[in-house]
């Protein structure tokens, strides 16, 4: 996995709420069994005119040009910003691995969805809950003519524009495996004693289950 | 100290906690074709080997064709992820219920039809209606594919204890209401992220008196209020489901069993962090309008005015669902006027609820304006229940398709699914933009509310109509 400690980059302002994982990845797309490739149907619906299936060379598409990811501005983002519930529906890990095919490294939003938000761990994304104020004002100023840049300072649990900063919270345990790029089956299998011990006991406990 | 369900579950399966992250020991592990490739590819890759393959019960479902499948599948690219499962199964030496197995079908129903979920269980599959099997009293949440490789690997998941939300449904349902318009009514009022970070039980006097099925359809629709688990408690229904089930315990395990599970309850003065009281009674059948399962209202109701929203995002977001699903303001849920029906999903697909659709349909024809009527049942044996006990019959003389079970037109990886703005009654979970089919409106109701309004080719009520 990619570790994440710094990174900086331009925020791309995605004004909506209840951002679903069929919109991030649409369900043609997940017929595939690798884990790359799925960066150019980021939000395909939204993203084309043309009606996408795996296959078809993006390149030969029809771009919406109304859609923020098509701007000039934002061609180069790679912080995501969008609003509440991102990420809701689907457990498919797919969304994560599209958005960082893309290039998003960080979503920032005022809350997640619980799968979504896991998912993102441990696939090398950053998705920080921050402030309903602090969303309206990067969607201000991600959405001004300057546009917005900000550098995430994960370790210090900062976010940093060009006259503030802004602390945010993370969970200890996944910080310390992003910083890292640390795979946690391989943590896991450290206590394989411990797993191992565990099923002795349960199995006493509740033999019906030893099938 | 008294115990909420979730408790008591999550309690017995801690192997070790550090700082309030937990390993959980996980008994079941469901496994279907979608999310599963790269997980085994990732420890093939890592040269690591599978944990507990008893734990494990794998199905093809959400790519299956529904129809002709004696021709085995069409499509190129789902038939590569079939062939992948079928592979990483024999290689692992995993039970797999294979396309042809009468006992194929969605995962989620499949898992209860066998015995393979039962109470006090922790449940995990890469696919966020796992909470279905919290009907049966266990913890069953939804995973992504690297947890899926991570269970594969260690048998454990590694989580945070959830908060706890009692919702408790007081009073009776109305003739013709059901489980899906108690979700679909609860969704409504604490919206789609309300259950976020909680553990969701249901409990009342309403949960009490649904069948195991309804508590299916409950707890499969609690992902969409945001809840990675929805609960009920153990009772004598609960039980008798589970008795003589394929994988179901035997003799004095059974007995042990029953004696275990009937303390899966939350104890009386159990503490809750949130607590939510509904009553019944008050539950009208339920449409969604927009493309947010949260975005419902009765069938006797109006489309609500964005601008009365005060939520200025949600203001946004309904004008939006509402240029989508091709929506005015103020238009009754009764003038709207359908395409196609869809019957069937992982929330609406048991035999109960091809009973109640049939019992709408029976002796009447699904209207002209209807392009296509399907019925797909939840697995090769609610399907062979259903024909012994004659449904296929009614829904077919009526008009309806009636198909091999799969995911099919709930999010259209097969062949079923809406072409642009084709509008739909589904019995489905979602109605996101785009889910049934690019460019398709969708409207999630109960399978009687479908059944009627395929027979009267818009939506009715179905307590008038019946």
């Amino acid at each position: 996995m990619l570790p994440i400690n710094k990174h900086h980059g331009i925020v791309i302002p995605l004004d909506r709420a209840n951002v679903d994982t069929d919109a991030i990845i649409p369900k043609q797309f997940l017929k595939s069994i690798k884990k790359s490739g799925f960066g150019p149907n980021l939000f395909d619906e939204w993203r084309y005119l043309d009606h996408g299936e795996p296959g078809i060379n993006p390149k030969n598409r029809e771009l919406n040009p109304d859609f923020i990811l098509n701007k000039h501005n934002y061609r180069d983002g790679t912080i995501l910003l969008s609003r509440e519930n991102f990420g809701c529906g689907s457990s498919r890990e797919h969304a994560p691995w599209a958005l960082l095919d893309y290039g998003i490294r960080i979503i920032l939003a005022p809350s997640f969805a619980d799968i979504f938000y896991g998912n993102c761990f441990k696939n090398g994304i950053l998705p920080i809950q921050i402030s309903d104020e602090l969303t309206d004002l990067f969607f201000k100023k991600a959405l001004s003519k300057i546009g917005l840049n900000l550098t995430i300072d994960l370790e210090k649990q900062l976010i940093i524009t060009d006259d503030d900063k802004y602390n945010f919270k993370v969970d200890e345990f996944k910080k310390h495996c992003l910083m890292n790029g640390l795979d946690d089956i391989g943590l896991t299998l450290v206590y394989g004693e411990d797993i191992k011990d565990f099923e002795n006991n349960y199995y006493n406990q509740y033999p019906w289950l030893t099938k | 100290m008294a115990l909420t369900l979730y408790e008591k579950i999550f309690n017995r399966h801690v192997v070790r906690e550090d700082n309030g992250t937990y390993l959980i020991y996980i008994d079941r592990h469901l496994v279907h074709e979608v999310t599963s490739p790269q997980a085994f590819e990732g420890l093939r890759i890592a040269d690591r080997e599978i944990w507990r393959t008893n734990s494990i019960l794998a199905v093809p479902d959400h790519n299956v064709p529904t129809t002709g499948r004696e021709k085995g599948i069409l499509d190129p690219i789902s038939k590569i992820q079939i062939d992948t499962l079928d592979d990483n199964c024999k290689k692992n030496k995993l039970m797999q219920f294979q396309m042809d197995d009468i006992r194929q079908g969605i995962v989620h129903v499949i898992g209860p039809e066998q015995g393979s979920t039962l109470p006090g269980m922790t449940i995990v599959c890469g696919d966020s209606h796992t909470s279905t099997h919290g009907a049966f009293g266990a913890l069953a949440v939804g995973i992504g594919t690297s947890e899926v490789e991570h269970v594969l690997a260690t048998q454990c998941l590694i989580l945070k204890k959830f908060k706890t939300m009692l919702i408790n449904i007081s009073g009776t349902l109305g003739d013709h209401v059901s489980a899906k318009d108690i979700a679909l009514h609860i969704i409504g009022q604490i919206g789609t992220a309300g259950g976020t970070g909680h553990a969701i039980e249901f409990s009342g006097s309403a949960i009490k008196n649904l069948s195991m099925e309804g508590r299916m359809t409950l707890c499969n629709m609690a992902i969409e209020a945001g809840s990675r688990a929805g609960l009920v408690g153990v009772d004598y229904k609960t039980i008798d489901y589970l008795k003589s089930k394929p994988f179901s315990p035997l003799g004095e395990n059974w007995e042990k069993a029953v004696t275990d599970w009937k303390n899966l309850v939350s104890d009386k003065d159990a503490k809750f962090d949130k607590k939510i009281e509904i009553d019944a009674s008050s539950i009208e059948p339920q449409v969604t309008w927009g493309t947010s399962p949260e975005m419902v209202c009765s069938i006797n109701d109006k489309i609500p005015d964005p601008l009365q929203e005060k939520n200025l995002s949600n203001q946004k977001g309904y004008q939006g669902a509402l240029e989508y699903m091709g929506l005015k303001k103020g238009t009754s849920i009764k003038d709207i006027k359908l395409d196609k029906i869809f019957i069937g999903s992982c929330t609406n697909s048991r035999i109960e609820d091809l009973r109640k659709a049939a019992g709408i349909v029976k002796r009447k024809k699904v209207a002209k304006n209807i392009k296509l009527a399907l019925v797909v049942p939840g697995s090769g044996l609610v399907k062979n229940q259903a024909e012994e006990e004659g449904l296929d019959k009614i829904f077919i003389n009526a008009g309806f398709e009636w198909r091999d079970p799969g995911c099919s037109m709930c999010l259209a990886m097969n062949a079923d699914r809406l072409e642009p703005h084709e509008r739909c009654a589904s019995t489905s979970n979602r109605n996101f933009e785009g889910r049934q089919g690019q460019g398709g409106r969708t409207h999630l109701v109960s399978p009687e509310m479908a059944a009627a309004a395929a027979i009267h080719g818009k939506f009715v009520d179905v307590r008038e109509a019946s």
